[in-house]
């Protein structure tokens, strides 16, 4: 009961949040209006009992990326200029409605074979011997490492002055 | 009425849609980005949802969302990297306005 409460209010916030970064005129307040849907989605991480992606959600997009984007909006000054559409928004509108129509009937139409265990709780552990062992996923977290250097150097190269 | 699966996968239709939309029609390049981390923060959504409903004990779609949050943060520094150039060059981030390149 706690959970399905808990579900719902994440789910209208998140919802509201989203359409706010999509309408709000201030690009400042669609930028936090988008860190509010970053962490109901930390919340709904903690609903599906998956403790340690809401603290990563937390610190990675709430703590990292939003001061980011944040700062590139400082940055860019566009904020008096207001969030305009272009020309395609009523095709774009059409594509939208029409995807979501798709996959919800995919969704509610397809049996899902939910399993009958209960979810594993902490799973920092569990977690940590998938990412780092053997037979784990060792090699794409070392992939991954090079990804964010390579990120990191081209991130550097192109905004640095001249 | 209990939670099940479907609730988070449509919530994470929802999210996607919504990002779909803002990354197809807004002209202010910051936006495009924000409306992008929108869409992967939804599918993270489904893919945490499926590994707690399906595969409990497996823990590969938390596996695979972390994953997408590495991809998506290396995406937002060099996307807003790239932006500041634009905008060091051009004052203007209006996606409208950015064709040097197009032909």
């Amino acid at each position: 009961m706690g959970l399905a409460a808990a579900f719902w209010i994440m789910a209208v916030v998140a919802v509201v949040a989203a359409l706010g970064v999509i309408f709000l005129r201030n690009v400042f307040r669609a930028a936090l209006s988008l860190v509010l849907c970053f962490i109901t989605v930390a919340g709904l991480y903690i609903t599906l009992s998956a403790d340690f992606l809401a603290a990563v959600q937390i610190l990675v997009y709430v703590g990292a990326i939003s001061v980011l984007i944040i700062l590139a909006i400082m940055m860019t000054r566009e904020v008096q200029q207001g969030n305009p559409s272009n020309k395609m928004k009523l095709p774009a509108f059409i594509v939208a409605v029409v995807l979501l129509g798709i996959m919800i009937y995919t969704v509610t139409a397809n049996s899902w074979q939910i399993a009958a265990e209960s979810p594993l709780t902490p799973t920092t552990v569990p977690l940590a011997a998938k990412l780092f062992s053997e037979s784990g996923f060792i090699l794409p977290v070392e992939i991954a490492a090079m990804l964010i250097l390579a990120a990191i150097l081209g991130a550097i190269v192109i905004a640095r002055e001249k | 009425m209990t939670i099940g699966l479907e609730h988070y996968l449509v919530l994470s239709a929802v999210l996607f849609c919504i990002g779909l939309y803002g990354a197809l029609t807004k002209r202010n390049a910051v936006i495009i980005l924000m409306c992008i981390e929108l869409m992967l923060n939804s599918v993270n959504i489904s893919l945490v949802a499926f590994s707690s409903y399906i595969v409990p004990l497996l823990l590969t779609g938390q596996v695979f969302a972390i994953f997408v949050m590495v991809v998506a943060a290396a995406e937002v520094a060099v996307g807003l990297a790239i932006i500041l150039a634009i905008y060091r060059g051009l004052t203007d981030i209006d996606a409208n306005n950015i064709n040097l390149m197009k032909w």
